[in-house]
């Protein structure tokens, strides 16, 4: 899978991850995907929780090596 | 109920602020309008500098004994004058957490609303010069009207 635009927030700890996002999600367009990748532990418990608050969907996450993915489509 | 958060910031210990402005940051990039209510020693999470001029001398004991601002913090446990807090900030530099001052920038950053009880301030001589930019006046009323809009509030 590739989002449409990439959001690198590895090497940030919690809330930076999220709060990025809030403002990554805006530089892609109704229906695109947001690729955001993360190296915080947290991350994917936090992006699900944030996608079902925020109302976007989360098409998919996947973790290898430490660094965990999230592919956010943005509603 | 509208989507708000409001807290009340009563302390000025480091971690226990740290806490509050990460419940804030989190909130607002969760789409959440937030509150935060800065009374009594969490005042100094919000102050810029220290001034003495027109104080009286009991005013001016406690402006010296009060941390300086946001970074001067201590911890509420093991601060060990000031050791405690020193590694604490070492740590989370280490660890890339962000400092209290980011946090307080990110917040500032994603509108949240800062408002600083008067009447704290006129107690302990602190003069709204002091603080940082972007800080509104109010009272009980003015947390106790937006903790009524808000699905979230807490105290810290």
């Amino acid at each position: 899978m590739k989002g449409d635009k990439v959001l690198d927030c590895k090497g940030l700890a919690c809330p930076m991850p999220i709060v990025k996002l809030s403002k990554g999600i805006k530089e892609v367009n109704s229906g695109q995907v947001l690729e955001v990748v993360a190296d915080d532990p947290a991350f994917i418990p936090d992006v699900k929780a944030w996608c079902a608050k925020m109302g976007h969907g989360l098409v998919g996450t996947n973790e290898a090596g430490g660094v965990y993915t999230a592919f956010i489509k943005r509603s | 109920m509208d989507d708000k958060v409001s807290l009340i910031v009563f302390s000025g210990d480091m971690d226990k602020v740290m806490a509050s402005f990460i419940i804030a940051t989190g909130a607002a990039a969760m789409g959440s309008q937030v509150n935060m209510f800065f009374t009594f020693w969490g005042i100094s999470a919000i102050k810029k500098e220290t001034i003495y001029a027109k104080k009286g001398i009991m005013e001016r004991m406690l402006t010296f004994m009060l941390p300086k601002d946001i970074n001067k913090l201590p911890l509420s446990k093991m601060n060990m004058g000031g050791m405690g807090s020193w590694m604490m900030k070492k740590l989370m530099k280490k660890k890339r957490v962000a400092s209290l001052q980011e946090l307080l920038e990110m917040a500032q950053d994603l509108e949240v609303n800062f408002i600083v009880c008067q009447m704290s301030m006129d107690v302990m001589g602190i003069d709204k010069s002091e603080l940082i930019d972007g800080v509104n006046v109010g009272g009980v009323a003015s947390f106790l009207g937006e903790a009524q809009e808000s699905k979230i509030s807490m105290f810290v």
